[in-house]
């Protein structure tokens, strides 16, 4: 129990103060905007976390699921129809089918294998956005207006917009640390750990992955829905293969294996492109190197963060276990 | 005579040119532990392996409890009743012991298609659990983690693992190796205990153990079987002497 | 028909790119089990020193011989800043940290050379056009891509299969500890893998220059087509990286070039035009899922699959 407490404290208080946002003034509008942008990618790194971490399934295509959500949202704005009951179920369905197909082939595969396919599918969904001429083609779409809730605008305001993507935020994070615990999760993990015994005692676990590389897909297309509304513009470049890495790296960023981890790594993230985009015009300069020191010394991403301080501030220079293991 | 629970009939297995499994039938009778002894080399693991499902026989056919599982996969097997223990210990490391036989106890007891209940506080599955790990001392363990535990307490979880999976087989692959001469006493006498209600396939090189528990020994010498029978048979046999337990008596 | 022809000539000619940037990215994944997204890099890299220096001394081949040993000492500078921290890692580190070197040296081509595709000077001394059939000029330095895909090829199969060196890379790829347990330095081994690897990836990029756009981010469309080949024809062979990488150059090209007009049959023009151009592009992935379904470890298994 005390640890079930302890475990939930740092989630706690992360949706707590973001909550406290919106009602402190802070920064104003712009602050709010960057937040919901960063809460919305949140949402997505869960569900990428949820894979990664629990199914043990690095998909480097996980943007072609935002994105086909993105456009669902645009094709039915095009059709005229901007009802959320409508819009965001179909964007979460389009989304779950297409990782019900490509799941389907992809997980043949194990390994290596898993990651290239997986981003060879993000990339057919990238070129099928670029060639919907009548949704902009390269050029993207721009929404006429963002998805109404039962008839309301309650996604023009953009405090209400922030209140409803903390709590879908809360609510995706919350669901999938239940299906982590449940029994469905267990098999998911003890199958990443060691699928021989998960086999023994009588699992196959092709379609328990199948399932959740589908949950996972589903939740993508609500967060690509959600974008597309906080953009209000929809464009293939949401689908491309280095957003797909983005959201693999806010995974590892925030640290694998809590999934509130992709929560700090999708905030720590948004914060850092807009801080470096504002210095420097090649921002990127800067940005990359840090992904690449992160990777390689923030072993337990941030959230993992105290416990490797701890772990440093032990350290004595003994020279590199690595190093002497292959000699 | 009862019916046999496992049948093999005239398995082959060819790796190249060499016949690693060359014509094996052998049966195994519900309570009876059947032992299986040979040199190194004689191919016992790729035997196991052919009864478990993870290798495909060439030719000849594995019947479970008069069904042919031949083309089934490891997963189906183990539903259908068939338990296995592997030579090198397989665990879930990153799960406490009482997770990881929570496990098997799942896997048999409804759908694991839920999604939101906690699993770790289902209290029956957690019971069941708890049973199969003090039928193997464990009990004392549930709480640590798997890849905590001593070699030999892996090996307890291991058994505990394909107990708890209520299985009418149990396939065991040198459950003795490794552990030292207390746990091997335990391990016996727990082998003992589980024949009352299982079948037993026992590979196992400790030869005392075999002879004190096998209700009937086969010996496998280059993928052959070169004889079967009780415990005293095997002991008389001149040609099993001279193959294969003369060079072990010596060693 | 001379259409046809000249399409698989093009064709040919993307497969041998292809080959030539799959060929080290399959040697290094199977060799040190390291998935280097930056490979691409390196292809980017030889067209911008190529285009570059080219215009400078004003001779396309000098570029292309410049571009060589500068994407060798970046392959290796690279190799000794990140890559070699990453070999014990998991897979998944080193897609990220190589997805960051990616995103470093994209954005250091568009600030040293701007957003813009780059003029690219034409190679010199050759004939504009060489007459391949009655009334069909096809450029011949086209030519010259697909006859350094018949030579480099078998220069590859000569190290691999012939040599000492290429002994031993075929036993590292198997069983590296072996490797190092008969006195061999693994990390050297490596090293020259890695370094003869990025330099193909270069000369690929240099070759590729004054054919297709020179531009930041070349790299990765190449990259991803390249781990398609690589899937196809099994990690770690080289044989199936060379089958793979004219299957699908040759699928690509075709497909973009007939896929459009075929669909004239079925459709009205202008959704014949978009769906065609859609499910070109989509075409190599069709293939790659297709063959997957049946064949998961690609046409020629590698020694790690």
């Amino acid at each position: 129990m005390r640890a079930a407490l302890t475990r939930l404290a740092a989630p706690a208080l992360l949706f707590l103060l973001l909550l406290a946002v919106p009602f402190l003034g802070i920064g104003g509008g712009f602050v709010l905007d960057l937040l919901t942008r960063a809460m919305i990618l949140g949402i997505a790194a869960v569900s990428l976390s949820l894979l990664v971490g629990g199914a043990g399934l690095v998909s480097l295509g996980h943007a072609a699921m935002m994105g086909i959500g993105a456009y669902a949202v645009a094709a039915l704005d095009a059709a005229g129809i901007t009802e959320g009951m409508i819009v965001f179920p179909t964007a979460l369905a389009a989304a779950a089918l297409f990782a019900l197909v490509t799941g389907a082939v992809s997980l043949r595969t194990s390994g290596v294998h898993f990651i290239m396919i997986t981003l060879a599918f993000g990339q057919m969904a990238f070129f099928t956005a670029s060639s919907f001429s009548s949704l902009g083609g390269d050029d993207g779409y721009t929404l006429y207006a963002r998805t109404e809730i039962l008839g309301s605008p309650l996604l023009q305001d953009r405090r209400s917009f922030y209140l409803v993507c903390l709590a879908l935020l809360a609510l995706v994070w919350g669901g999938c640390t239940a299906i982590l615990g449940s029994r469905f999760g267990r098999v998911l993990r003890a199958a990443r750990e060691n699928e021989r015994r998960v086999r023994a005692v009588g699992f196959s676990p092709v379609p328990y992955r199948l399932v959740a590389y589908v949950m996972a897909g589903a939740v993508g297309g609500l967060a690509g829905a959600l974008l597309a509304n906080a953009s209000e513009f929809v464009s293939p470049a949401s689908l491309s293969w280095t957003r797909s890495g983005e959201l693999l790296f806010l995974v590892i960023l925030g640290g694998l294996g809590r999934l509130h981890g992709a929560i700090l790594g999708a905030l720590a993230f948004v914060l850092l492109e807009e801080w470096l985009s504002h210095l420097f015009v090649y921002w990127r300069l800067v940005f990359g190197p840090l992904l690449v020191l992160a990777v390689l010394f923030l072993h337990d991403g941030i959230a993992g963060l105290p416990g490797s301080l701890r772990a440093w501030s032990r350290w004595r220079p003994t020279f590199s276990k690595r190093r002497s293991a292959d000699a | 005579m009862p019916e046999p629970l496992l049948e093999l009939r005239g398995l082959c297995k060819n790796y190249g040119a060499l016949a690693v499994t060359d014509d094996v039938s052998l049966t195994v009778l519900p309570q009876e532990i059947h032992a299986i002894i040979g040199p190194n080399g004689a191919g016992k693991t790729t035997l196991i392996h052919q009864i478990s499902g993870t290798l495909r026989p060439d030719r000849g056919s594995v019947l479970f409890a008069g069904r042919d599982v031949t083309a089934l996969p490891v997963e189906r097997r183990a539903r259908l009743g068939l338990a296995r223990s592997f030579q090198i210990t397989s665990i879930v490391p990153g799960f406490s012991v009482l997770e990881n036989v929570a496990l098997a106890v799942q896997a048999r007891s409804g759908s694991s298609f839920r999604f939101l209940r906690p699993a770790g506080s289902e209290a029956a599955i957690n019971r069941d659990a708890l049973a199969a790990l003090e039928a193997v001392g464990l009990a004392g363990a549930a709480g640590r983690m798997a890849n905590a535990l001593s070699h030999g307490e892996k090996r307890q979880l291991e058994l505990a693992i394909a107990i708890a999976m209520r299985p009418r087989l149990l396939l065991l692959d040198e459950p003795l190796a490794g552990a030292g001469p207390e746990e091997t006493a335990r391990l016996i006498g727990l082998l003992r205990d589980l024949r009352q209600r299982y079948g037993i396939l026992l590979v196992e090189h400790d030869m005392q153990a075999v002879f004190s528990l096998a209700d009937r020994i086969s010996v496998l010498v280059y993928g052959r079987v070169a004889a079967t029978g009780t415990a005293a048979e095997i002991r008389a046999d001149p040609e099993v002497r001279r193959a294969y337990l003369g060079e072990d008596e010596l060693a | 028909m001379t259409l046809l022809l000249v399409q698989v000539l093009n064709g040919l000619q993307f497969g041998v790119l292809l080959f030539l940037v799959a060929a080290g990215l399959s040697l290094v994944f199977g060799v040190m089990d390291f998935i280097n997204l930056a490979h691409g890099v390196q292809y980017m890299l030889g067209a911008y020193v190529a285009a570059t220096f080219g215009l400078w001394l004003d001779s396309f081949w000098l570029g292309l011989l410049l571009a060589l040993p500068v994407a060798l000492v970046v392959g290796l500078l690279l190799e000794w800043l990140v890559f070699r921290h990453l070999y014990r890692r998991d897979h998944l580190s080193q897609v990220l940290a190589t997805f960051g070197v990616i995103l470093t040296l994209d954005e250091a081509a568009r600030a040293l050379w701007g957003s813009a595709p780059l003029n690219v000077p034409q190679p010199g001394g050759l004939p504009g056009g060489i007459e391949i059939m009655a009334g069909l000029n096809y450029p011949a330095y086209r030519l010259v891509i697909i006859g350094v895909g018949v030579v480099v090829p078998l220069l590859l199969w000569f190290l691999v299969e012939r040599t000492r060196i290429g002994m031993l890379v075929r036993a590292g790829a198997t069983n590296a500890t072996m490797v190092s347990a008969l006195g061999v330095d693994i990390r050297r081994l490596f090293t020259l893998v890695f370094a003869f690897g990025s330099m193909l990836a270069g000369f690929a990029g240099a070759l590729a220059s004054p054919v297709f756009p020179v531009a930041p981010g070349m790299g990765e469309n190449v990259l991803i087509l390249c781990f398609v080949v690589i899937v196809i024809g099994g990690i770690g062979s080289i044989r199936g990286a060379f089958a793979a990488a004219l299957l699908v150059g040759l699928i690509d090209t075709l497909g973009r070039a007939m896929l459009p007009d075929l669909l004239r049959l079925l459709l009205d023009p202008s959704s014949a035009r978009q769906t065609g151009a859609a499910l070109a592009s989509m075409l190599v992935y069709i293939v790659m899922a297709g063959l997957l379904a049946f064949r998961p470890a690609g046409l020629f298994p590698g020694p790690r699959a």
